[in-house]
């Protein structure tokens, strides 16, 4: 299939449609409304559902009860929206039942503002709801990634019967960029064992976040932890671009990410030996990975549009193996290439070259 | 090759188009390209502007402090853009609406009377078209066909019977570059 100038929010939509999406609920806002503006042209058309519920508190718990028939579906929105919706995610959560979510990130907190932001980072990757759950969180940078993480997103939704978010910005969501659509999947014509599709002739099924006894309540949280381990050990998902002999390595996710892009090819052409880490999937986060990388790198610069959220993790990550220093803009302001370069050139003045010690084994601070 | 943009001017004055337009044309010749606009609470006759990045290479950065190219269609755009073109960039102005003096040595100007021209053409609203015609005559980032083939391809069919008018305004945008690197 041919690429076509797409705007973000637009091949979201249309790439869940082509995922076998079998129903939407959602509210609007802003920045994802092309969003649920698309869903509402193409789900009738299709003869599939569209609605558009009162509230966001209305529309998950559409997505709770659809999702417990074994069909798939979404909703979309952004931070104020998803703030709504945390009771539900946390039921869609404990019911184990499939459903992905699209935040399109702005400015926060409060009403704030509809300009990109990546402050709902820790809400999203720690804190989608009550009681102990981890959704699968993907972070695409660009129109494409947009399009290949929706697909994704309901895979792995099925897979392991569990939320899927796509954590986007009010950037992916508004940008227009070339990008390839995939081909129409058809929805399932068959439901899963465990869905709600009317008992005749089979036991009933029960979809249900309600465990009154501590040891059924407890089984299930080691159901849902062994799950999480397992999405540990096989869904992490990273881009790594010259960080091979990087004596700075940026981390930074979406936009943010694609932006650090340029900051790292002008780094390089200053002769600045600077590399880019951008973790794709924020949960489960790439760990094993940013710890190696930190062995043989001086220091790494965390960039993010928040007041620094993901620096946690990556702090936890490399363990104290190298200096991390955070950089960010807030309230849906944008860090800028040059904003990123300047703290890179800070950074590579401020802390001396690592050198790998004689034997292999690990490093040592070259004292200039 | 990357050349970054920005176009600016009131909601209504087509700008978000203009710029759409040239990323179509930008993709179709094989570049990479990037459109975000400013949106937000904005309507006609409040202010609209939208980058656009064309490049041979993967787009970082979607956004840029300096551009290349300001393509500014009214006043407040015009104070907003000419401190930030990069050196040895060019500025575009529409000089149906902006009387300028130009105040930087070290970049170019070209006035465009892009409403006049539009006007003579009998419809005011493509003076977006006359601007994106002597933006490709005065830059070369595209041939002006990539841009006209960019109109027949992607203008939606109930808007295709003014794929010809907006191809004349173009052709004059265009005209207008020559005659003045002609003189």
């Amino acid at each position: 299939m041919a690429k076509e100038l797409l705007k973000g929010n637009v091949a979201i939509a249309e790439a869940a449609v082509r995922a076998g999406l079998q129903a939407y609920f959602g509210y609007p806002i802003t920045p994802q409304t092309e969003l649920l503006e698309h869903m509402s042209a193409r789900m009738p058309e299709l003869g599939r559902t569209f609605l558009q519920a009162e509230s966001e508190v209305a529309a998950i718990n559409m997505v709770y009860g659809a999702a417990s028939t074994g069909v798939r579906v979404m909703t979309s929105s952004s931070g104020p929206g998803i703030s709504l919706m945390q009771e539900g995610l946390s039921y869609i959560a404990g019911s184990e039942v499939p459903a992905v979510i699209v935040d399109i990130m702005r400015g926060g907190p409060g009403l704030g503002n509809i300009q990109p932001a990546q402050s709902d980072y820790n809400q999203i990757t720690k804190s989608a709801g009550h009681g102990d759950f981890r959704p699968i969180v993907l972070a695409p940078g660009t129109v494409q990634e947009a399009i290949d993480h929706t697909v994704l997103a309901f895979d792995l939704a099925d897979k392991y019967r569990t939320l899927v978010f796509v954590a986007g910005d009010g950037m992916i969501g508004q940008i227009m960029e070339p990008a390839e659509l995939p081909p129409m999947r058809q929805p399932a014509q068959t439901r899963p064992a465990w869905a709600l599709t009317g008992a005749d002739n089979r036991p009933k099924n029960v979809v249900s976040s309600l465990y009154l006894g501590a040891e059924k309540l407890e089984a299930l949280n080691k159901r849902l932890q062994a799950k999480l381990q397992q999405i540990k050990e096989n869904e992490v998902r990273f881009e790594a671009i010259n960080t091979a002999d990087a004596d700075i390595v940026i981390v930074a996710f979406g936009t943010a990410g694609r932006i650090a892009k340029t900051a790292v090819t002008e780094a390089r052409r200053q002769g600045l030996r600077v590399g880019l880490f951008r973790p794709v999937t924020l949960f489960p986060f790439p760990s094993s990975q940013l710890e190696k990388l930190a062995a043989r790198t001086k220091a790494m610069l965390v960039v993010e549009m928040n007041a620094g959220q993901m620096v946690d993790d990556v702090k936890l990550a490399v363990n104290g193996k190298t200096p991390v220093q955070f950089y960010g803009r807030t309230g849906g302001a944008v860090a800028l290439p040059d904003e990123i370069l300047d703290q890179i050139i800070l950074l590579d003045k401020r802390y001396p070259a690592k050198k790998a010690t004689p034997n292999g084994q690990g490093v040592v601070i070259s004292v200039a | 090759m990357q050349t970054e943009l920005v176009f600016s001017g009131f909601g209504g004055q087509g700008v978000l188009f203009g710029g759409m337009v040239l990323a179509y044309a930008g993709m179709d010749n094989g570049k990479n390209v990037t459109w975000i606009p400013s949106y937000g609470p904005e309507m006609r006759g409040g202010t609209a502007h939208v980058t656009v990045v064309i490049s041979d290479e993967e787009i970082g950065s979607p956004l840029t402090r300096r551009p290349q190219v300001a393509v500014v269609f009214n006043i407040p755009s015009m104070t907003k853009y000419e401190d930030t073109v990069t050196p040895g960039g060019l500025l575009i102005y529409n000089s149906s609406l902006i009387n300028h003096s130009p105040k930087r040595a070290d970049i170019r100007y070209l006035a465009v009377p892009a409403n006049d021209i539009a006007g003579k053409l009998g419809n005011a609203r493509m003076a977006n078209m006359v601007v994106l015609g002597a933006l490709i005559a005065a830059t070369g980032l595209l041939p002006l066909e990539a841009v006209c083939q960019a109109l027949r391809n992607h203008l939606p069919a109930a808007k295709q019977k003014f794929v010809q008018s907006n191809i004349v305004a173009l052709q004059r945008g265009a005209d207008l570059v020559k005659n003045l690197q002609a003189a």
